[in-house]
């Protein structure tokens, strides 16, 4: 492949509760190309947003990184001085949040947001018309009629939908390089969601800029990613090409995981994996897998799988394969 | 009525006065249950299928309209109908975090129907052991707390609360949306096994298809408060008819390559869903439509049925 | 201590822990609390801890009157000989009864009220009675106060009344906003489709869910009722001297500013420490609901 944007290479992040250590993430190995399109899958509390977060290096006040790192064009995000990560966050990575709600202050106008970002993103001075015409640029671009109008209203005047869609516009601004897209739109209806990801795609298309897509219902990453990660309990258990991984997954927890989607085809739903997310406080030493693994092997319990590759860009974290 | 329907719904209306105007949540809609059946109804926010669950149970009083069950009317809200109606009808809600009351045990919390309805009395301990088990899970739940418990667990025990008093009708509002697969998949699962033994019958309501396809026998699409297709559901996902039905299916998100097949190619989604306050004239859903007609904004269509059981309310199908 | 421990199940005490574990990382709530508890002990404890016990009442020893604080007397003597440690130590008892007595009147009554205001809402049950509170609150609560008192008698006993009549409302507001959140909550919807009856409903599923703000309103309140039966009795329409309240220690005090400040200021201290330290509790309490809310 081409050049490397995003290199996260053993991180561990922990985070301090009052009932003791919780050791969310154990040695993760992501990559991001320049202009590569990513998917990361994985049920809730995988940890999938924390390692989004770490990049962006927006973690909880009680979080702790005791190992790990995060090179961005080669240079480590987690030793990066706070003005230098302000001014990546500002010019280069972007993210775009669950709920579109939260990401707006309801006190002020969409405009007013909209182009505080764009003031911030560049180092040219702008006067008021200038950004207000790049403000309209970018709401045109999000497909939003009426752009004009949408400027003067305030988040509550519009619905879940357009707000996604400010949303995304605002990260545009920003996010010159590389956009993280935190489940978008699974707050919103199916056919709104749809229109979502279609603009993402069509976008990210456009601008040339990199896409990391987190998501939990998997079907949504499919139709957009050139790459997909599985993330079990901390780990990336699998990565493959998209077309690839959903038609061949070999992990065993991808194989579970893809069995107990219910499919449109209709035929039940098997019966899910049995057990549940590993405690944090406590996680099974070796693979973190393994106590629900139905293929579990003596050294599962012992050592922890690094990801190996089996050949054409897959990559899997078992000792199955090895 | 006919033989073997537990649950007739005839033009049922519910609307609600808010500041913005009236609200006409369900708008006339009209279906029927078959006894040990699952009724599935579909939709999106706003689409009024949840508010048609809550005004069948009786949450709500309706505004027009008449349900029966069982052969017998049920009339007004929750308040007004008799205990013995109570026991036979039960509801497991969307969200099992708001579901039971954090200050009560699990004990406390299934043995409360066992209670009113004075079910098993002196046996009512065994009694929840006894359903806690029916639902997959340990017997040593009975004394935890619902904070205690995982998402899925909690929804588990609402289920088993639902099943306390041998209901013969659960209506099943989103009950895994708030849930992961594998959680989801446990939890339809037991809902299948359970319906099988005790020949239940479910109203079951979701926004996704998916899930959709594998629980429901028949399947009901809402939009806006109105009912625009019902058909069983192998025909509903083979052989869809109204556009919205297949918008919705064009949108779903899927994984595997055979999937991908049964989505319709041609419609795509568009449009976002108008405010049930300025609902449009004619047939709600022609702004989006990309089948519009000259009528659909004029008229709305009625209700018709193209193959025995399988109804489509569209002006395409009107002629 | 052990005995109490065993009463209560493991899932209780495992949250006791973590919650006095988030309590005490705020230290102003572990100062809010130790001034109450000095308080309190203060308070049961004064005729036996009190340097001059016999300083409660009518004692008159004119040797030992008008001293400024010396290590003899901390804070000084009165007019009459009589020690201010002693009369303030005696003055906690009287507040804090006044404050639990007239909080065991207003928080069961306001509470109910507002209770079945918020279950039966938007009914003419919910219209009648917050219409009657929101007349209560519309009115002035310390001239409501004084006016009561000025109508009676002047004494304790009826300062309490008249505090009692002000301070209900906002129980009754309180927990009528709680019950009409709670009773949309799925697990009320589920007992009433089981069928159970309304009181059941009221007393059983919602009342215990709003118990933890009203604590912690009953808690701020304290020191609220302290400051209002104060305020009355430092007007003269509260206790009754020699009876040693807070407020007419100040109030008796004041006639000697500056010359001899403190009859005053240590009363008044006294009463603005009560307050603060019941405040801080509040505060770290409710920080503490809060937070498990999330």
């Amino acid at each position: 492949m081409n050049e490397q944007l995003i290199e996260i290479h053993d991180l561990y992040v922990n985070y301090k509760i009052y009932e003791g250590i919780l050791k969310v993430l154990n040695g993760v190995e992501f990559r991001v190309g320049v202009k590569e399109k990513v998917g990361l899958i994985g049920e809730s509390g995988c940890g999938k947003t924390t390692t989004m977060r770490s990049v962006m290096r927006i973690l909880a006040d009680n979080a702790i990184v005791p190992k790990g790192s995060i090179l961005y064009k080669g240079r480590d995000i987690l030793k990066m001085s706070e003005e230098e990560i302000q001014r990546i966050r500002r010019e280069s990575i972007s993210m775009i949040f669950q709920d579109p709600t939260a990401a707006l202050n309801p006190v002020f106008t969409v405009g007013d947001q909209l182009m505080d970002v764009i003031k911030y993103s560049t180092k040219e001075n702008l006067t008021k018309e200038e950004m207000k015409e790049r403000a309209i640029k970018v709401l045109k671009e999000v497909a939003l009629p009426d752009p004009e109008r949408i400027l003067k209203n305030y988040p509550i005047m519009l619905s879940g939908g357009m707000r996604q869609r400010i949303c995304i516009a605002m990260a545009l601004v920003s996010a010159n390089e590389l956009l993280i897209a935190d489940e978008p739109g699974t707050n919103l209806d199916v056919t709104i969601q749809d229109q979502i990801l279609r603009l993402i795609g069509r976008l990210v298309e456009e601008r040339g800029t990199s896409i990391i897509l987190i998501s939990h219902a998997l079907g949504t990453v499919k139709g957009l990613v050139d790459r997909v990660y599985v993330m079990y309990a901390g780990n990336m258990v699998e990565v493959a090409p998209t077309k690839e991984l959903f038609s061949e997954p070999i992990h065993p927890y991808t194989i579970g995981l893809f069995k107990t989607v219910p499919k449109l085809t209709g035929g039940g739903i098997p019966e899910a994996i049995k057990g549940r997310i590993p405690d944090y406080i406590n996680p099974p030493q070796g693979c973190r897998f393994f106590p629900r693994c139905e293929h579990a092997m003596p050294i599962c319990k012992k050592e922890k799988p690094s990801l190996k590759s089996v050949g054409g860009g897959h990559e899997v974290a078992c000792f199955l394969y090895e | 009525m006919v033989e073997g329907e537990i649950l007739v719904v005839e033009d049922l209306r519910k609307y609600f006065k808010t500041a913005q105007g009236v609200v006409r949540a369900v708008d006339g809609i009209s279906f029927s249950i078959k006894e040990g059946e699952t009724f599935g109804l579909v939709g999106e926010s706003g689409s009024g299928k949840s508010t048609t669950a809550f005004t069948i149970m009786g949450v709500y009083e309706p505004t027009g309209g008449r349900i029966f069950f069982k052969g017998k009317p049920l009339i007004g809200g929750v308040k007004k109908r008799p205990l013995s109606l109570k026991k036979d009808m039960q509801m497991v809600f969307q969200d099992p975090g708001s579901s039971l009351n954090p200050r009560k045990s699990i004990r406390e919390i299934i043995e409360l129907p066992l209670k009113v309805h004075k079910l098993y009395r002196g046996k009512e301990r065994k009694r929840a052991e006894e359903l806690l088990r029916m639902v997959g899970l340990p017997v040593e739940f009975l004394d935890r707390y619902p904070r205690a418990i995982g998402g899925g667990e909690k929804q588990l025990v609402a289920i088993a609360r639902a099943l306390a008093t041998e209901p013969s009708f659960i209506a099943l509002d989103e009950p895994t949306s708030a849930l992961d697969v594998s959680m989801q998949a446990k939890i339809i699962n037991t809902l299948l096994r359970i319906q099988e033994e005790l020949n239940l019958s479910y109203l079951f309501i979701t926004h996704n298809l998916s899930l959709m396809r594998n629980v429901a026998s028949r399947v009901g699409i809402m939009y806006l408060g109105k009912l625009l297709e019902v058909a069983p559901a192998s025909e509903f996902f083979h052989k869809p008819l109204h556009p919205y039905t297949k918008m919705l299916l064009s949108s779903v998100p899927v994984i595997t390559e055979e999937e991908e097949k049964l989505k319709p190619k041609k419609i795509v989604s568009r449009g976002e869903i108008p405010s049930p306050v300025n609902v449009p004239p004619g047939c709600t859903f022609h702004p989006r439509c990309p089948e519009c007609m000259e009528v659909c904004s004029k008229k709305e269509p009625v209700m018709i049925e193209i193959e025995p059981g399988h109804t489509v309310k569209c002006h395409l199908f009107n002629s | 201590m052990k005995s109490i421990g065993s009463l209560l199940s493991e899932d209780q005490r495992e949250s006791l822990k973590r919650n006095w574990h988030k309590f005490s990382t705020n230290p102003l709530s572990i100062v809010g609390l130790i001034t109450v508890l000095t308080i309190t002990f203060m308070a049961i404890f004064s005729p036996w801890i009190a340097p001059y016990p016999q300083s409660w009442g009518r004692w008159i020893d004119f040797s030992q009157a008008s001293l400024p604080p010396s290590w003899k007397h901390p804070c000084g003597t009165d007019i009459y000989g009589r020690d201010i440690l002693s009369r303030i130590m005696f003055g906690f008892r009287y507040d804090l009864l006044m404050a639990v007595c007239i909080l065991a009147m207003v928080v069961p009554s306001g509470t109910f009220l507002g209770l079945v205001a918020g279950y039966y809402h938007g009914t003419w049950i919910d219209t009648v009675i917050m219409r009657i509170t929101d007349i209560f609150l519309a009115i002035p609560s310390l001239v409501l106060a004084l006016a009561i008192c000025a109508l009676l008698e002047p004494s304790l006993f009826n300062s309490m009344m008249a505090v009692s009549l002000l301070w209900w409302p906002w129980y009754s507001r309180l927990a009528y906003s709680l019950t009409s959140s709670i009773r949309n909550e799925y697990f009320v919807q589920a007992a009433e489709l089981i069928g159970a009856n309304p009181l059941y409903i009221m007393f059983r599923e919602i009342l215990p869910n709003c118990l933890s703000p009203i604590f912690t309103k009953m808690t701020l309140d304290v020191g609220w009722v302290i400051l209002i039966g104060s305020t009355l009795s430092f007007v003269g329409l509260g206790a009754q001297e020699p009876m040693p309240a807070l407020g007419n220690m100040v109030a008796v005090g004041s006639k000697y500013m500056p010359d001899y400040w403190w009859m005053t200021i240590f009363p008044a201290l006294a009463i603005a420490f009560t307050i603060l330290g019941f405040n801080l509790l509040g505060d770290g309490i409710r920080d503490l609901l809060a937070v498990e809310e999330i």
